[in-house]
């Protein structure tokens, strides 16, 4: 039985959530702070991949050098990460090191010296990332298909764009993480083994004097196009399809995300078993929900050579279209079975639960247990699944594709 | 935490680390076979094979068996490297028998004609997918540079000709010779109830026949070179090179570990603060891989096509400053704090002890504990790691790069 979830909101609105794992050996914790993408101006696509970056280039009493020194002796299992709304700092480490490794990403928060003689090299390093994209044609191919099929600014590229890279200047990169290093707004969740009254007491001392800023709108809009193809010498074309769905605190979502289940997860869900198994189309095919705070999608993949890819653009999207009919009990029985063991096994995880613990919050404003979620998992029959269906058939796909020739959209679809 | 071993009468082997406070555990089967015990004319057969054992039984179809590892909620792959193929499942703990069920009989697999056609199209898109991909097959081209005439060279997944002329008979000869019980071991980690599982693999695979399926561990004469291959329609110019280091069973392997994280580590090591800090390259870092007979250092590196002559010589400049001078007390204690978190965290999960256990027990027979691990860690010295580098010196590799350029100058 997983343990009850802790939390603590501060004054300032950063919201504290922890989960005892007390088997564990290690602590994790996933911070979030409001610095993704989605706040850019427009044009400067990669200020939040700059500013967290160069955030993590000395901050405190520690220069660049000292801060990684300080990590690694520390044994923290790290990760820095942008994404549409949050930059994110994570980290696993061994239970009694998770206090001074909170200490130091406190520092980053509060007190980054966005030094100038660090700024060409963390440029550098950025515009590295943007570069390697390029020679990664399944990456490529799912970023377009985000930038299509979701609004702007959610759509966005978080590694941010070559060109915006080159222009942005230190004083942008101050200004931003000022603004938008701020405490409304910001998660901090750990789970494993840890003194939740110390880590209270070190997130407090983080928080001291750090003041809350004033919420901005977010303008929406959309670049209505729903096809492109981009041409790339590989044996291989790769192809991206996207449709809307619901989002994750949508009562709805667990029959779409079971939906999604039904028609990858496993090697005997529907696509799996239609494009690969059956006519050995392709090494790699898979749909995902994701989901924004507002709105859902489902994004698939499929990477095949070049002569058998309209063969499977036509077989992926005709499983979807499938999909509105129905799903079948066995079908069912499979997905609850996976959807469990993948529960029990996410309490082996310190880094799982800490993430898992930040997105929730994000997207609900609350936390579901291990135990909540079974139950809502467990309530899933056909009928409600197959009821999701007929009211969100898959349709109006965004379809982009990357290769040496462009395909044919499949008849009859819009 | 209680290690268990049992060897039935075909010479298969059953090992257990039993941790009764896990929520869930992981099974597998270990077989000793990979690229290096294929013949020229087979290459590929090893990884090809992998995948048709999901392929059906005598008893089961494909279907049947991708439906009954998804109705017991299993996460379950499998691999192939140079010299082991991994089959596994990670499971809930009331599961261990229909899961051993299941995985023992594909291991007996009907390898039939009509499944080999399909799966074939499957494995041949694997090898396009591969060759757009980063280091678009430069890995394999080091690797058959640096092991020239020896079965360490050849590549897992073999090419589009040779799998593609592959017939299935070649196959099944393939695994009748290599799938040997005395070949194969069963590993299981995390809730795993031994007795029973002896039990339930004694009624499944005691009747495995047994053949000969030796393999030829002889250690590679070393090779060296520089090769520049172009690629058109590459953004970035990629390095791949490899040097000798410790085999799988040489004493001196946790040193050269520790080595390679205090030079090549992705954070907080030489080629880090020198090369990606900087953003000079895009990736930088140093590993060390071990074999039966062979180890190898392995750099890869990846930049803007005309920075990577440079780059080449800041590496190899690292690399002979720390043959000159040795690491510092410092920098192999920040390694050693390093690595003994990783041991810990990736231990907490079945199927990460499951992985160490196998690897462990088909290199070398042995059952190690994390903390066997950890204390072979702690007792590294500063003049281990310099026999190492010595014995091993970083600067005499094998290298490939390909990318745009045409000729990339080699460093001196």
């Amino acid at each position: 039985m997983a343990e009850p979830i802790l939390s603590q909101k501060f004054d300032n609105g950063l919201i504290l959530l922890g989960e005892p794992i007390p088997t564990a050996e290690s602590a994790a914790f996933t911070i979030r702070v409001p610095a993704g993408s989605a706040f850019e101006p427009t044009g400067r696509g990669g200020l939040s991949a700059l500013s967290t970056e160069l955030a993590q280039r000395g901050s405190g009493a520690r220069n660049s050098r000292q801060f990684v020194t300080d990590l690694d002796n520390l044994g923290v299992e790290r990760d820095a990460t942008v994404s549409d709304a949050h930059a994110s700092f994570s980290g696993a480490t061994l239970a009694r090191n998770l206090l001074p490794a909170l200490a130091i990403y406190g520092d980053v928060l509060r007190k980054a010296r966005l030094p100038e003689d660090q700024f060409e090299a963390a440029r550098a390093v950025c515009l590295q990332e943007v570069s390697s994209i390029e020679d990664d044609p399944a990456q490529k191919v799912m970023l377009e298909l985000r930038r299509l099929h979701l609004p702007d600014p959610w759509g966005r590229n978080s590694q941010g764009e070559k060109a915006a890279l080159e222009s942005i200047t230190l004083d942008e990169v101050r200004g931003y993480v000022e603004s938008r290093f701020r405490p409304n707004g910001a998660i901090i969740g750990v789970a494993g083994r840890f003194d939740w009254q110390a880590v209270v007491d070190q997130v407090s001392r983080i928080c001291d004097g750090w003041k809350t800023q004033a919420d901005d709108a977010i303008k929406i809009s959309s670049s209505g196009k729903r096809r492109e193809h981009l041409t790339h010498e590989s044996n291989q074309t790769q192809i991206g399809i996207a449709y809307n769905s619901v989002p994750y605190k949508d009562p709805d979502y667990f029959q779409a995300w079971g939906a999604v289940g039904v028609l990858s997860g496993g090697m005997s869900s529907r696509l799996f078993t239609e494009v690969r198994e059956k006519r050995g189309l392709c090494y790699t095919v898979y749909a995902t929900h994701q989901s924004l705070r507002d709105s859902g999608s489902v994004l698939c993949y499929a990477g095949t050579s070049a002569e058998r890819a309209q063969e499977t653009l036509d077989v992926t999207v005709g499983e979807l279209l499938r999909l509105a009919k129905g799903i079948e009990p066995n079908e069912l029985k499979r997905l609850k079975a996976r959807i469990k063991s993948a529960l029990v096994m996410q309490q082996e995880s310190t880094s799982a639960r800490s993430a898992a613990l930040a997105r929730d919050w994000y997207y609900l404003g609350r936390v579901r247990t291990l135990e909540e979620t079974g139950k809502l998992v467990d309530a899933l029959t056909c009928d409600t699944i197959n009821n999701y269906l007929a009211a969100h058939p898959p349709a109006n796909f965004t379809i982009v594709t990357l290769g040496s020739e462009p395909l044919e959209a499949p008849v009859g679809i819009s | 935490m209680e290690f268990r071993e049992h060897t039935l009468p075909n010479g298969l082997e059953v090992v257990a680390e039993c941790d009764p406070r896990a929520h869930s555990m992981a099974l597998g089967f270990f077989v000793k076979t990979g690229a290096r015990d294929e013949s020229t004319d087979v290459a590929g057969v090893s990884h090809f094979l992998e995948h048709m054992m999901f392929k059906g039984t005598a008893r089961r179809s494909a279907d049947d068996v991708n439906r009954e590892f998804d109705e017991m909620g299993a996460h379950y792959n499998a691999f192939t490297s140079e010299e082991k193929t991994v089959y596994y499942a990670a499971i809930l703990p009331e599961f261990q028998a229909d899961a051993l069920e299941l995985l023992a009989d594909i291991m007996r697999p009907a390898l039939r004609e009509e499944d080999f056609v399909t799966e074939k199209q499957v494995i041949l898109e694997e090898i396009q997918m591969y060759q757009d991909q980063p280091p678009f097959g430069a890995d394999d081209l080091c690797k058959a540079t640096h092991f020239t005439g020896h079965p360490l060279g050849q590549s897992v997944l073999g090419t589009l000709e040779s799998v593609g002329q592959l017939p299935v008979d070649k196959m099944r000869a393939y695994f009748e010779k290599r799938y040997s019980p005395e070949n194969i071991a069963l590993v299981a980690a995390g809730k795993v109830d031994f007795d029973a599982l002896v039990t339930l693999a004694t009624k499944q695979c005691g009747d495995w026949k047994k053949q000969d399926a030796a393999r030829n561990v002889i250690e590679a004469p070393p090779h060296h070179g520089f090769q520049c291959v172009k690629k058109d329609g590459v953004t970035q110019q990629y390095v791949i090179q490899l040097a000798n280091g410790p085999s799988a069973t040489a004493a001196d392997r946790f040193a050269a570990k520790l080595l390679a994280t205090i030079v090549g580590d992705d954070s907080g090591s030489r080629l880090f603060w020198n090369l990606v800090d900087p953003g000079l390259t895009e990736h930088t870092s140093l590993g060390h891989y071990d074999y039966q007979g062979n180890g190898m250092f392995f750099t890869y590196l990846s930049c803007a096509p005309e920075d990577a002559a440079e780059n080449m010589q800041r590496v190899l400049d690292i690399y002979r400053d720390v043959e000159a001078k040795g690491v510092t007390a410092e920098e192999l204690e920040q390694a050693k704090n390093k690595i003994n978190s990783r041991v810990v965290l990736s231990s907490e999960r079945p199927r990460g002890r499951l992985f160490n256990l196998g690897s462990n027990w088909t290199h070398r027979r042995e059952y190690r504990s994390v903390k066997d691990d950890l204390d072979a860690v702690d007792a590294v010295t500063v003049e281990q790691i310099a026999a190492v580098l010595k014995k091993y010196p970083l600067s005499v590799s094998t290298t490939v790069t390909i990318g745009p350029s045409a000729e990339v100058a080699a460093p001196k």
